[in-house]
């Protein structure tokens, strides 16, 4: 049975629904990330708001970003930052503070930055269609490895030297060598 | 609301906020790099807005968005292996006890 586009016996689009679901699971988490105490926690937190930008993604036409999202950011850098947050604890650490004292001027940078970057949004008339356009992987793939593919073949570089750069600075001195080695 | 591009510049511009907030206030450094993630993510939510409402941008776009993915896990590999690189040293993942040169 086809889902009409809307919500049954109202006028509400289902896309504005998922939206504001998600827009709301999005902020919520980022919010929990950001203040909560246990690190732990905010790394699951961070998990859940790259899934919600995940969403988003697919609510404007772009799957193959969402895939992306899910395997980079949920697969790849999330899995890195809890290992991290592992190896980082300890049990006799200060988890009382979770702030540092002079966050009450973060606080007001960021209703700052936050109120001009809407002011700026909502009286500026961009060039919008007014409607999603759905990007096609394909054409994705024909403008990636065709017009950028310089971008392309620069960025593997970049992941290489950085692979390279993290097993050496994250590597453990090998213990009492002979020789010195300064 | 989900067809109109300024909400979703509106909803990157919050996250971005939120980022901002978490990197200048946490004392974590792993909580500081989180924040950048969330930053980075809202970035990448206004290219992929912009790339789908407005016609000119609208593959190219995408293509941005995965080189500034591809960066962003580049960015959390060194990053992370900065920090526990300083904690073997200091024993802390608190920012403001890496103070050695104030002292």
């Amino acid at each position: 049975m086809p889902i009409g586009q809307t919500l049954p016996f109202t006028a509400v689009r289902w896309d504005d629904v998922l939206f504001v679901v998600l827009a709301i699971m999005l902020l919520g988490s980022a919010l929990l990330v950001v203040t909560m105490r246990d690190i732990i926690r905010c790394g699951l937190a961070m998990i859940a708001s790259f899934a919600s930008l995940a969403g988003i993604y697919v609510l404007l036409g772009n799957p193959l970003l969402a895939a992306t999202q899910v395997l980079v950011y949920i697969g790849a850098i999330s899995i890195l930052v809890l290992f991290a947050i592992m190896l980082t604890q300890t049990k006799n650490a200060p988890t009382r503070l979770v702030f540092q004292t002079q966050a009450w001027i973060g606080a007001v940078a960021a209703v700052v930055i936050a109120a001009i970057i809407a002011g700026t949004v909502l009286t500026t008339t961009w060039p919008s269609t007014g409607a999603v356009a759905w990007t096609a992987t394909s054409d994705i793939a024909t403008m990636l490895f065709g017009q950028y593919v310089l971008p392309f073949e620069v960025v593997s570089v970049l992941l290489t030297a950085a692979v390279v750069g993290g097993v050496l600075l994250a590597r453990r001195e090998p213990p009492a060598d002979k020789e010195d080695r300064s | 609301m989900s067809n109109s591009l300024d909400s979703y510049l509106v909803l990157s511009g919050l996250l971005f906020a939120i980022g901002t907030f978490g990197f200048l206030a946490r004392r974590n450094a792993i909580s500081m790099l989180m924040s950048i993630e969330l930053m980075l993510n809202a970035v990448n939510l206004t290219i992929i807005a912009f790339g789908a409402f407005v016609k000119p941008l609208h593959v190219h776009a995408s293509v941005i968005a995965l080189i500034v993915i591809a960066v962003a896990a580049a960015e959390a590999t060194v990053g992370l292996a900065i920090v526990i690189a300083i904690y073997r040293n200091k024993k802390t993942p608190l920012v403001d006890e890496y103070d050695s040169m104030s002292q």
